[in-house]
């Protein structure tokens, strides 16, 4: 039988943790140029901070912080910044999803210019993935009841 | 059933071992597949990209395309599991 | 000998993925065939990097001191397609989970052999 205060200790400690996970990440995605990393790594470990929340809570106190609308509509908002760039470079002039262009409307030269095109693409794919983790596991582990609760 | 699933991953798995004894070994720089296209992305990576990671670089800017379609795949499977399972009681 | 010490990795593989083929086919419950599905393509995963090293090389990211010379650092290219390929993996199994708990449901059995049955009634 387990009583209300035995999860204390488990309650607390992913309370505390889930910040500095959320901070890792971002750290992951911003320095996908110079170390191993990138936007699918950075992306799985934002996911993953949210199941954490779900296993230690329960499914009501999660989704109060990351409602369903949000989550679906950041889903589609990671695809639109991944084409939107591709775009803006065939709006100015080069091929499709060629940064080099980019250095017309940026401060800076060509080659650098290349580099900040591949970090806005990460941006994209960081939040597309993050939101699908979260969602497809929702759905998995409530069999898609959400008012239920979990193990369906 | 089972006799017949266990002659046929028999047959394939010494139809593999007997292919390998042509593979290259383990660690030869000679190989084709580290001879052809991927020096020129390890020495031309810093001077047209100014990104010292090689991965990224090859993942986000030399095959930016493939990138593209794998994030429309990840996407579209998100889709499809709210479709099959999410329902909605109206009452 | 030397065959052996330059080609045991490859019948490593082989046996990873021969373990997840049998399972795919002989089980009869529907989760230990995505289970063997799974294995198969992690086998295949390790078989994909393992062709991708050089003796004395290391990782893909351009150090100041080594300068850029492909023989100091490992083959980037197969890594790559690896990342593209572990997300497709992943969608996969979350997809077909979806299928299974609708199968579920309807037909109140994984077996495969039962479900064969009911749906051809």
């Amino acid at each position: 039988m387990i009583k209300d205060f035995d999860n204390i200790i488990i309650k607390t400690v992913c309370r505390i943790l889930t910040p500095f996970l959320q901070i890792f990440a971002l750290y992951v995605i911003a320095h996908g140029h110079y170390s191993p990393g990138g936007g699918f790594q950075g992306g799985c470990i934002l996911g993953a901070s949210f199941i954490l929340l779900v296993i230690a809570y329960d499914i009501n106190a999660v989704k109060k912080r990351m409602t369903e609308k949000l989550n679906t509509a950041l889903c589609s908002l990671g695809v639109i910044i991944y084409a939107g760039i591709g775009l803006i470079c065939l709006i100015l002039g080069a091929n499709y999803l060629d940064y080099g262009i980019l250095h017309r409307i940026l401060p800076v030269d060509p080659v650098k210019a290349r580099a900040m095109g591949t970090l806005g693409i990460e941006i994209g794919v960081g939040l597309t993935v993050m939101s699908v983790m979260v969602s497809i596991f929702l759905n998995i582990a409530t069999g898609g009841k959400h008012e239920e609760g979990e193990a369906e | 059933m089972k006799l017949f699933a266990l002659i046929a991953v028999i047959i394939t798995g010494a139809a593999l071992i007997y292919s390998t004894f042509q593979m290259p070994d383990w660690g030869d720089a000679g190989s084709p597949a580290n001879a052809h296209v991927s020096p020129r992305y390890i020495e031309k990576s810093i001077e047209e990209t100014a990104t010292p990671n090689i991965v990224t670089a090859v993942l986000a800017d030399y095959r930016g395309y493939d990138t593209l379609g794998e994030t429309t795949v990840i996407f579209t499977a998100g889709i499809v599991c709210i479709m099959l399972l999410r329902s909605i009681k109206n009452d | 000998m030397e065959l052996i010490i330059g080609k045991y990795n490859y019948w490593v593989y082989i046996v990873l993925m021969m373990i997840g083929f049998y399972a795919m086919i002989a089980k009869r419950n529907l989760v230990k065939k995505l289970v063997g599905m799974n294995i198969f393509q992690t086998a295949i995963f390790l078989f994909f990097i393992e062709g991708a090293t050089k003796l004395e090389a290391t990782v893909p990211v351009i150090d100041p001191q080594l300068g850029a010379d492909p023989t100091k650092y490992i083959n980037p290219l197969p890594h790559v397609l690896i990342l593209t390929g572990i997300v497709v993996a992943l969608s996969l199994t979350g997809v077909a989970l979806a299928f299974l708990i609708n199968i579920r449901r309807t037909y109140h059995s994984l077996n495969e052999k039962f479900i064969m049955k009911e749906m051809s009634k």
